[in-house]
């Protein structure tokens, strides 16, 4: 895996309701690229960054990362090469204290605990919270929880970051801590949101979900600027694309 | 409400507890669980009219707890939970046991009430024992103990995986109820007619919840096998804690110390 290309062929995945929640998604992505994932509510977002983690599998379809297919025999492979970091970082912070959390991955690969703590430190320190490191997970406010859910995946030295609505229900100031953050980071980012001004600041290369569809794929600045295409999609321009709200006056493009 | 969550809220103080730096909390692990081993197992062994022998017993948690500089309270609340069903072992004793007996030199009761006060004294210390293990050391890091100690490893899972979840339940215990109550006209609790919808929607959520957390740990390369990292080394001060301990346990075992010390306050008085 030395070039890290997701490639997703032909995805098809129905929930055991019968629902289906993917169908037919085909995209490449290729190594040090960002791409935003944007859709309206169940459109399907959050399945398929289930199914580059192999969280879930595939009914028809297939996923590859680099040339290694993601089937349950090369999850611990795949699962080293991309972190995914959830929608809520209470799912992610299960240990008492920040240190034994962002610990849990590298211990899991057997890494001597010289190595462990300085993979947790480094993490800490890149997502700003070394100063948390013996706090309570469960005690941290909803900002520091996020970074901390971040550098539980940091220090497992992915290759390839997922994230689901990393700044959902973030005040002004973390979020843009996080944007800050994000930016500074050189893997290849995949970020599923309906931020989409953090979408617009963050990704070069927009992909819109629609009803388990790829609907379009292509340059942020052009997908989420176009008015017409956005509403048929359930969605809406960025807020920094709109007409100003006291005045009317529309932003030039 | 408020402090139906304020409890709800109180349930990691454990964790919180474990992470304190003090004499007891920097014993090794291992010697804590020994420790905590022996002394059930001494408590289980006294038979049920031994009352007595049981009293030398009351020390260690005391002493722990004072060491391990452990709030009273929180403990004891926790302990009231299981009380009900400890006197509920022994509440017929009395009544169908009515043999009189001696306890100490000076003080008789019925068999009944001492076999009672024997079941809810051995209850009391082995709960207090186990919370206060807790406290002091973590539950990850008695799994980690139990790793070394070669228990299977799926008991060491389940274990600790259940454990979580009761931190999990109760959450999303609390946010049920609280939105209950801010849509129900009722005071206080859950009305008879909800407790059906409302612990069917606790447990799909719950396992829900428990399902993403399962998620978020095999992302991590979580395989079935928990590791706690390097635990310190045992040091000479560990060793002589199990063993101090240790002795103390087997001269209250086979030696009754309340009797001997009565006996010989009666001698001198006579």
């Amino acid at each position: 895996m030395s070039h890290h290309i997701i490639q997703v062929n032909n995805l098809k995945y129905s929930y055991p309701g019968g629902r289906q929640a993917l169908n037919g998604v085909n995209f490449q992505i290729l190594h040090g690229e960002s791409v935003g994932i944007v859709g309206a509510n169940g459109a399907g977002k959050s399945t398929l960054l289930m199914h580059l983690v192999g969280v879930l599998f595939p009914d028809e379809g297939e996923i590859a990362v680099g040339e290694v297919p993601v089937i349950k025999k090369t999850l611990p492979l795949i699962r080293q090469s991309v972190g995914m970091v959830f929608q809520d970082p209470d799912d992610q912070l299960f240990m008492t204290t920040v240190y034994d959390d962002v610990a849990f991955g590298p211990r899991n690969y057997k890494l001597p605990e010289e190595e462990v703590e300085k993979r947790v430190r480094s993490a800490l320190e890149t997502v700003g919270i070394l100063h948390l490191m013996d706090r309570l997970s469960y005690k941290l406010s909803g900002g520091e929880k996020r970074a901390a859910a971040i550098a539980t995946v940091l220090a497992m030295k992915p290759d390839i970051l997922v994230m689901d609505e990393p700044s959902s229900s973030l005040d002004p100031k973390s979020r843009r801590r996080l944007i800050s953050l994000l930016r500074c980071f050189t893997h290849t980012k995949i970020i599923a949101s309906h931020d989409l001004d953090m979408v617009l600041e963050l990704c070069e290369r927009t992909i819109i979900i629609q009803d388990g569809k790829v609907i379009i794929d292509g340059p942020t600045g052009e997908i989420l600027a176009n008015e017409e295409l956005m509403e048929k999609c359930g969605l809406e321009m960025p807020l920094c694309l709109q007409g100003c709200p006291v005045c009317g006056t529309k932003k030039a493009k | 409400m408020s402090n139906m969550m304020t409890s709800l809220y109180n349930i990691r103080i454990l964790d919180e507890l474990a992470e304190k730096r003090t004499v007891i909390h920097n014993i090794h692990p291992l010697m804590k669980v020994l420790t905590t081993c022996l002394y059930l197992i001494v408590i289980v062994s006294f038979n049920k009219y031994e009352l007595s022998g049981l009293l030398p017993l009351v020390f260690y948690p005391i002493i722990v707890i004072a060491l391990a500089d452990l709030p009273l309270v929180p403990l004891l609340k926790r302990m009231l939970i299981v009380l009900p069903l400890i006197i509920g072992i022994g509440l017929f004793n009395p009544l169908f046991d009515r043999s009189p007996m001696v306890v100490l030199p000076w003080i008789q009761l019925s068999g009944g009430w001492i076999s009672f006060l024997a079941i809810l004294l051995k209850g009391v210390l082995t709960i207090l024992a186990a919370l206060v293990l807790i406290a002091t050391t973590g539950m990850t890091r008695i799994a980690a103990v139990l790793g070394m100690l070669r228990v299977p490893r799926i008991f060491i899972l389940q274990l600790l995986l259940t454990y979580r979840y009761i931190s999990v339940l109760i959450e999303e215990v609390g946010r049920t109820v609280r939105a209950y109550a801010l849509r129900s006209r009722r005071e206080k609790g859950v009305s008879f007619s909800d407790w059906g919808s409302l612990t069917g929607h606790l447990l799909l959520r719950t396992m829900e919840r428990a399902q993403r957390v399962y998620h978020s740990m095999c992302c991590r390369g979580f395989a079935g096998e928990y590791h706690a990292g390097n635990t310190s080394k045992i040091r000479i001060e560990d060793i002589l804690y199990f063993t101090g301990w240790g002795l103390y346990f087997v001269l209250v075992r086979f030696f009754n110390i309340p009797t001997a010390i009565g006996s010989l306050i009666t001698g001198v008085v006579k």
